[in-house]
């Protein structure tokens, strides 16, 4: 996937994208070891906590709440907000942010912004927009600007550069940075200090900022956003005018609530036990920090799958990304194949509820079912079952007749009677006596299609002729 | 007590000797099994697969197949997942079904007391516990723990052993490449045990194993831990 596209939807069915993504030995390897490390911090530091399970239940009442309660706590947070001093703006979907950041952007005259890494404006393609409207965002997460100096797009939603090592970051700034020659080195130290030069004089210069939130505060107005790096800080307090772009399921009803989600967070996404920043701001302070604050509050389908009772848990989410790291699947062939913003088993029930399940047809299919992501998710999303939920509609959302429904419901048929699977299996059994006869005990190497995508990888077993069933009747029954 | 065995689809046409092995281990122990004929399938593929209509009959006559028995018993963790959380979702009928069904090892440690099954397998032999009993039914080492005490088996530790095998029904076909590459993985780390015999709770995750192993040329054999407790090699 590369920047310009649908933020949400590649088009791009999953098995091709994965299959083109397998082949890639560096990609596994990067990811491999990233994910691992990632996961084993993880798993330290949730551990030390004794009441983690309790702290996964608060974390998903608060957030069934909050969705049982939108719209009050949306009206709550505008009013808040506003009398600190915000100006509160509402976007029905992503065309419609963009207009009103691009706006506010171009009524303070500015041609550069810096940006806090966000995941929405991600989804809603603002960086495009605002170049489209001659504005230059300069990313100013380290990650999120070695993938924007490499014209990519992330594969992580907290990682965005984990598909690249040291050497191939070096020759993104040696050749994409300004102010980066061919001295520079792969040592991480001399990366970051090249990256550090380059912001600081980002962060001096600009007028506007743009960030995300992680948490919206109903009660107080008050917006959080939680960082490794400090680039944040410096967004949010140094530039004149700062526009939080905020999913609106961000919101949490009460300031205490936040001692929940502060103590998931972090544990669950880097592995710390708390994060390097926290920087929370209700509306304007007078003569410190942004003097106009902005807040964009956007919809863009998440209403949509609000209506759905087993779907909306999917809105839960803190994009911590603790599903990605123990993911097999996302392991294995990173985040672009899934062809949107939101990758990983997230992205497999976010996505398809975001744009419709008709655009993102095969997400919900990419997953063994195996359950981590369940086991891993801080606000207990059950991932596995929301992804069965989603198969129904993409089955019902595939246009005519197809080969895999007359299978089910051949398969349904010859299993709908005691008798009549007895001989099923019979036939299964006789059909395939030439090939045991051939075969002599060896296992079945190649197969028609559809099975030979099996075959492909495994060799396939043989009945060995008699069902469990017509044994059962031989020694049992007739005994 | 009246024991139910459900087989399971995959186990009636495929591995017959593991429902074998089922009735030979509980027979050993002093019980009597009944095999109602009535009984198909549980409905996973249909229900994972996006086909949940198709699934509701099946719970259907599953619940009315085992009706009449106070336990039911199946040597699948994954197709018990189905039963015990699924088929009470599907038809309210089923709830009494689903309470009563367990996965083998549950039915052998939670309610029969048994952990010593007086079996013999003189082999060295690694376990992967497969995902739906790890995660839905939460086996835990139950099924290790009937494996410790069978006699002259030498169990190896499978390094990675709770990752996914890449098996996931039709996940193996859909998404053909991932899933090979999961199993190649998979495949190393049982290699790197030297271990003879793989087991799990599953045979649909080791036909997919087994398959990566014989494909590969190894020297190691998937079988389903029944057939070790039922002693299998005495």
């Amino acid at each position: 996937m590369r920047p310009g596209g649908d933020p949400l939807a590649s088009g791009v069915p999953f098995p091709e994208a994965a299959r083109a993504a397998l082949t890639r030995a560096q990609l596994r390897r990067n990811l491999h070891r990233a994910t691992r490390t990632i996961r084993g911090k993880r798993g330290r530091v949730v551990a030390e906590l004794p009441d983690w399970e309790e702290l996964r239940a608060a974390g998903s009442a608060i957030k069934s709440h909050v969705l049982a309660h939108l719209p009050e706590l949306l009206l709550r947070f505008e009013e808040a907000a506003t009398a600190a001093g915000a100006r509160v703006h509402w976007a029905r979907d992503a065309a419609e942010a963009c207009r009103i950041v691009v706006g506010l952007v171009r009524e303070t005259g500015a041609r550069e912004v810096v940006k806090v890494k966000s995941m929405l404006t991600q989804e809603i393609g603002l960086n495009e927009a605002l170049a489209g409207a001659g504005i230059t965002p300069i990313e100013t997460d380290l990650a999120e600007l070695i993938v924007q100096l490499a014209g990519d797009s992330p594969s992580h939603i907290l990682v965005p550069a984990i598909h690249y090592n040291r050497r191939e970051i070096r020759d993104i700034f040696r050749e994409r940075m300004p102010g980066t020659g061919p001295e520079l080195t792969d040592d991480p130290q001399a990366l970051c200090e090249a990256a550090r030069r380059y912001l600081r004089e980002r962060f001096l210069s600009a007028k506007v900022a743009i960030s995300g939130a992680n948490f919206a505060v109903a009660e107080t107005g008050t917006l959080v956003v939680l960082e490794s790096e400090g680039n944040g800080r410096m967004c949010l307090t140094l530039p004149e005018t700062l526009i939080s772009v905020v999913g609106i399921e961000k919101l949490v009803p009460t300031f205490q609530d936040l001692e929940v989600f502060l103590q998931l967070l972090p544990r669950s996404s880097t592995g710390e036990r708390m994060n390097p920043y926290t920087s929370l701001w209700t509306g304007v302070t007078p003569g410190d920090g942004p003097q106009n604050v902005h807040i964009v509050l956007v919809d863009n389908g998440r209403t949509a799958a609000l209506a759905d009772p087993v779907g909306r848990q999917a809105l839960h989410c803190i994009r911590c990304s603790a599903c990605l790291n123990v993911c097999p699947v996302y392991e294995r062939v990173g985040g672009h194949a899934y062809g949107s913003v939101y990758p990983g088993p997230i992205g497999a029930i976010l996505s398809p509820q975001l744009t419709g399940v008709a655009a993102n047809r095969t997400l919900p299919f990419a997953s063994t079912l195996c359950g981590a992501c369940y086991d891993a998710c801080p606000v207990r999303i059950d991932i596995p079952g929301v992804l069965v939920h989603l198969r129904r509609a993409a089955v019902a959302a595939r246009p005519g007749p197809s080969a895999e429904r007359t299978a089910m419901r051949a398969a349904a048929w010859a299993m709908g009677g005691g008798r009549r699977f007895g001989r099923v299996l019979r036939l299964a059994g006789r059909l395939t006596a030439p090939l045991r006869w051939a075969l002599r005990g060896r296992r079945v190497r190649r197969l028609p299609w559809p099975l030979s995508a099996w075959t492909a990888a495994r060799d396939a077993p043989l009945p060995p002729g008699e069902s469990f069933r017509d044994w059962w009747a031989r020694t049992r029954e007739e005994a | 007590m009246r024991i139910g065995l459900f087989i399971t689809c995959v186990n009636d046409l495929l591995y017959p000797g593991t429902g074998r092995a089922v009735v030979r281990l509980l027979e050993r122990l002093g019980h009597r099994v009944g095999f109602p004929l009535e009984q198909t399938c549980c409905g996973q593929m249909h229900h994972n697969s996006g086909y949940r209509d198709l699934a509701v009959p099946l719970a259907r006559r599953f619940a009315a197949a085992f009706r009449g028995y106070d336990a039911i018993v199946a040597p699948s963790g994954s197709c018990v997942a189905m039963v015990r959380d699924v088929h009470p979702r599907l038809v309210p009928e089923a709830a009494g079904t689903a309470a009563r069904t367990y996965e083998l090892s549950e039915f052998l440690i939670d309610v029969l007391g048994v952990t010593d099954v007086g079996a013999r397998f003189p082999h060295r032999v690694t376990y992967h516990p497969s995902c739906h009993g790890l995660r839905l039914l939460r086996l835990g080492d139950r099924p290790l723990r009937l494996l410790r005490a069978v006699r002259d088996i030498e169990l190896v530790e499978l390094p990675g052993a709770e990752e996914c095998c890449g098996f996931g029904g039709t996940f193996a076909v859909k998404n053909a490449d991932v899933s090979g590459a999961m199993l190649a993985d998979k495949c190393a780390a049982i290699r790197a045990t030297g271990a003879e015999y793989v087991t799990a709770a599953d045979n649909s995750c080791l036909t997919h194993i087994g398959g990566g192993l014989s494909r590969l040329g190894a020297p190691v054999t998937a079988v389903h831990y029944a057939e070790i407790l039922a002693g299998r090699d005495a």
